[in-house]
């Protein structure tokens, strides 16, 4: 199974980072071989619609699970559709990828139901 | 020829300005309420709307049967607002700008276009006879630039020669949107930092946009020199100073402008005037 776990650096020993749609990179793992590769996130200078942009990039690496700390209503409702499991691990300690790695195949992650905060775009029609 | 009042800062005295330039610019004058969040000139103008048009952008709408999820729109699509997913296609109504380059790319037609309502413009004919235009947006809407370059398209109801703008508070895109294809932009700020920080920004948008400029100092004789000094260095006119006084704060607060509570103010706009024809001289009206 693929995984992509957000992170701030291009190594499986980067910090995990907890934003989604703005995170630095997303780390892809294979989690039957542990094999990985680092991709920078596109979405991360977009001026807006991080969200829908990152769940896109996170669809074509082909990821069946995402791994981050939040989850806005536009990236929740772009990853859903494409089967893409989202998990939430913890943003208040200091994690690398290959922790957040561990945690999740210790199965202590749990999944994300619903957005985890509001979008940053107010106001919606 | 058409003159944008702008200022940066709030609360400057744009409209106080804006309509008594209206009211003493002749018989040809159309007047555009551009501050769509909040328009207020109505209040001054007193013009009788009887004209009314419902205004937004344009949505995606896709239909299922004709897309083959090539992914062309999404592509194209700078705001994010259209993602293909698999089999799947979304619209983020939120997100979208109306900008219909979705709708062009596709190569297989599978998209059409809906009016989102995002505001109504409304006109009317003041007592004085200026052609008065307003936009008005929704509550809740995010984004105004829409309805200003409705309003700006939107044809007068009789020909005129001097258009006068006036603009939301602020630097932002709606301001740039309002200040787009004007011949002179009139700026109204106070002499105090808040006043002189944000002059310099619209100034900065002026530049950009290749408008020349001139200042009006409202509110005159409190604060600093700072404004004054920056426009000497800058090379902008100061046009015209309003003095800080009790009477103006509450002839405004009556709903009355400038001309009204003293009819004198009547030569310093008519001189405004002829100094922005002076320095627009050869634009195209």
């Amino acid at each position: 199974m693929k995984l992509a776990i957000s992170i701030s650096g291009n190594k499986l020993e980067s910090a995990f980072d907890p934003r989604f749609g703005r995170a630095a990179a997303f780390c892809l793992v294979d989690s039957e071989t542990g094999e990985w590769t680092a991709h920078e996130n596109p979405a991360l200078s977009a001026s807006g619609g991080a969200g829908v942009q990152a769940a896109q990039f996170i669809a074509k690496l082909g990821a069946q699970v995402v791994i981050s700390g939040a989850y806005g209503p536009n990236a929740f409702d772009t990853l859903s559709p494409a089967g893409i499991e989202m998990y939430l691990a913890p943003t208040g300690e200091t994690l690398t990828a290959a922790d957040v790695l561990a945690l999740f195949k210790a199965g202590k992650l749990n999944k994300a139901a619903a957005a985890t905060h509001a979008g940053h775009h107010e106001g919606h029609r | 020829m058409r003159i944008v009042v702008a200022s940066g800062k709030g609360g400057t005295g744009k409209t106080t300005v804006a309509a008594s330039l209206a009211l003493t610019a002749g018989d040809s004058v159309r007047f555009m309420d551009c501050d769509v969040e909040a328009p207020n000139a109505a209040l001054f103008l007193n013009p009788v709307l009887d004209t009314r048009k419902e205004v937004g952008i344009q949505l995606p709408v896709v239909d299922e049967a004709l897309c083959t999820h090539c992914g062309k729109c999404a592509e194209v699509c700078e705001f994010h607002a259209i993602a293909v997913i698999g089999k799947k296609i979304l619209v983020f109504p939120e997100l979208c700008h109306g900008c219909g380059s979705c709708t062009l790319v596709c190569p297989e037609k599978a998209i059409s276009e809906r009016l989102d309502v995002m505001g109504v413009l409304e006109s009317g004919s003041t007592a004085s006879g200026v052609d008065f235009a307003r936009g008005v947006m929704n509550v809740g809407e995010p984004m105004a630039v829409p309805i200003i370059r409705e309003l700006k398209k939107w044809s007068p109801a009789r020909p005129f020669e001097i258009e006068i703008r006036d603009a939301p508070p602020g630097a932002s895109c709606p301001v740039v949107e309002t200040m787009r294809g004007a011949d002179f932009a009139l700026l109204v700020t106070e002499p105090t930092p808040f006043g002189l920080h944000d002059l310099k920004q619209v100034v900065g948008i002026a530049r950009e946009l290749g408008i020349p400029a001139g200042v009006v100092i409202n509110r005159d004789g409190i604060g600093d020199n700072a404004v004054e000094a920056y426009c000497a260095e800058a090379g902008l006119p100061i046009l015209l100073r309003i003095p800080m006084e009790r009477r103006f704060a509450e002839g405004i607060a009556q709903g009355r402008t400038l001309v009204e509570i003293q009819p004198e103010y009547r030569k310093h706009f008519s001189a405004i005037l002829s100094e922005i024809i002076k320095h627009t001289q050869g634009a195209p009206s």
